[in-house]
């Protein structure tokens, strides 16, 4: 609970004090008034209201005592009126919701570097300590301190907005908002240390679609991080990844499922799609098969085709050309790889997928060598032992 | 309201090439058009086109005497070439009117927040 009140706090102090650092430290000492108040009074009806008044009523007083505080004072109408009852003032403060959103649009402003909007969102949307969010990305908390001074000295210099975008910025900024919480999301999948990031990026994910119920994207990340989450139990083995043809489905989350399949099954009515909604219907297919063989593949590249229509990425290309091989054979998927082979050097999945088809057309040794550069390129461990397996039986079966 | 600084660099050894007189023509229509617009909407404080580098002279104290030199301050393959100072409430405010200057100079623009001056 410390983590959404502190998100909804945060927002609103932000909207009153037009100041994210003096925002912050408010909130923090009004848990700290929490902490014992609570623990005898008991938690309030609206906790986040209750941190905000008390947060507001404090940050006013130390306005009041210091030399700074005075010449603040004059530019913030808004902290002039002092409210004594935090348990039933806290309706003066506005819609929490509204300035959640708005803290999301600055948090994710394209005009801060990808890796200050994600520590951004984590502390402030997220209300992860700074030395939580530092453990995240595996910097020091001095660092991670440093890397948030820094991006928010620019959102204040700089007069970044807290506002929601207007209707011709918002698709293009609400795409930037989206992918800041799918990469939270997929640097917990792919680090097993950090798996906490995952249940962060589907905590936000949903305060989305609270947000933007009428956002259809917003939904689809929703439903593709449960769809993803549920298979989740059976994805590694004794430390390394076990392919989707191989997992237990048994152990997958079938209410996650349930409640992804949900999600899509709502979107299609509404027919809308875009990249979001579309990952998640390709998952909810592969997560409607009983078994890997009862696959709908002939639905997936159909869905692989319109995906590829709204986003003609390489790394779309690549994942459509695995579901080829399955409709059409390895050769086909082989022949689909290799258009995308040179933009895709670098990235250890295409050369896993080309040994893999390269293995299935029987060219062990040219399987072996793209299993060898896949496994050199890997960089998440679980990915690495997988490799390391099939090269290892190439050797047993030479 | 807050001033940004609007600049282009110029790059050493990577000099445009120079503009046919139509095209000229054309190119000094759309600045002038952005420029109107920019004064219509009390948008505007100032703009200016630099001469290179080379001609730049330094100027510092040296305990007490003032010292020139042949310039620049920075030995550097890249400097400001021109420049706008625009009035604008916000960033993204900003933003708006750097994405209508590259759409008429069509050179890349950075975006740099003026300190706000007491009083102003």
């Amino acid at each position: 609970m410390f983590r959404e009140v502190y998100g909804q706090a945060v927002a609103t102090l932000i909207r009153v004090f037009g100041d994210i650092g003096l925002a912050e430290d408010a909130v923090q000492d009004a848990f700290v008034v929490a902490s014992e108040r609570w623990r005898s009074e008991g938690i309030p009806s609206n906790p986040a209201g209750w941190i905000v008044t008390t947060a507001r009523n404090r940050a006013i007083d130390d306005f009041r005592r210091s030399v700074r505080g005075r010449e603040l004072h004059g530019q913030l109408g808004a902290v002039e009126s002092r409210s004594d009852d935090p348990d039933h003032s806290w309706e003066d403060d506005g819609p929490v919701g509204d300035d959640q959103l708005r803290l999301i649009f600055t948090c994710c402003h394209p005009a801060l570097r990808t890796e200050h909007q994600v520590a951004l969102t984590l502390r402030l949307l997220g209300g992860l300590t700074v030395d939580e969010v530092a453990r995240s990305f595996l910097v020091s908390e001095s660092a991670m301190t440093k890397r948030l001074v820094r991006a928010k000295y620019k959102i204040k210099a700089a007069r970044i907005p807290y506002r929601i975008p207007s209707d011709t910025d918002l698709p293009a900024r609400l795409r930037s908002v989206l992918s800041v919480v799918y990469l939270i999301y997929n640097t917990g999948v792919d680090d097993t240390d950090r798996t906490s990031l995952r249940s962060d990026a589907i905590r936000l994910a949903r305060s989305l679609v609270e947000l933007m119920p009428d956002e259809p994207e917003a939904a689809g990340l929703v439903a593709l991080l449960l769809l993803n989450e549920s298979r989740m139990p059976a994805r590694t083995a004794g430390g390394a990844l076990v392919l989707l043809g191989d997992q237990d489905r048994a152990k997958w989350d079938r209410p996650m499922i349930e409640e992804g399949h949900d999600i899509v099954r709502a979107f299609i009515r509404r027919d809308h799609p875009g990249p979001y909604q579309l990952q998640a219907a390709i998952q909810a297919v592969h997560c409607d098969a009983d078994t890997f063989e009862a696959t709908d593949w002939f639905q997936i590249l159909t869905l692989y085709d319109h995906l590829f229509e709204v986003m003609p990425t390489a790394v779309v290309a690549l994942n459509r050309a695995i579901a080829v091989a399955e409709v059409e054979g390895p050769n086909a998927a082989l022949t689909a790889i290799d258009a995308v082979a040179a933009d895709l050097d670098s990235y250890h999945l295409m050369h896993a997928a080309r040994g893999t088809m390269l293995r299935r057309l029987g060219d062990s040794e040219a399987a072996k060598t793209a299993f060898e550069r896949a496994a050199h390129l890997a960089a998440a461990e679980v990915d690495r032992r997988f490799l390391a397996e099939q090269i290892e039986e190439f050797s047993h079966n030479a | 309201m807050s001033q940004y600084l609007l600049s282009t660099y110029a790059v050493e050894g990577r000099a445009r090439a120079p503009m046919e007189p139509e095209e000229m023509q054309t190119f000094m229509e759309r600045v002038h058009a952005l420029e109107a617009e920019m004064k219509a909407s009390g948008t505007f404080v100032f703009t200016g086109r630099l001469h290179d580098p080379d001609t730049a002279t330094v100027v510092r104290s040296n305990e007490g005497d003032l010292v020139m030199t042949d310039g620049p301050f920075v030995e550097s393959k890249e400097h400001i070439a021109g420049f706008y100072i625009i009035n604008a409430d916000d960033l993204d405010a900003a933003l708006v009117w750097a994405g209508k200057v590259v759409d008429a100079i069509n050179h890349p623009i950075e975006v740099t927040p003026f300190f706000d001056m007491p009083g102003s």
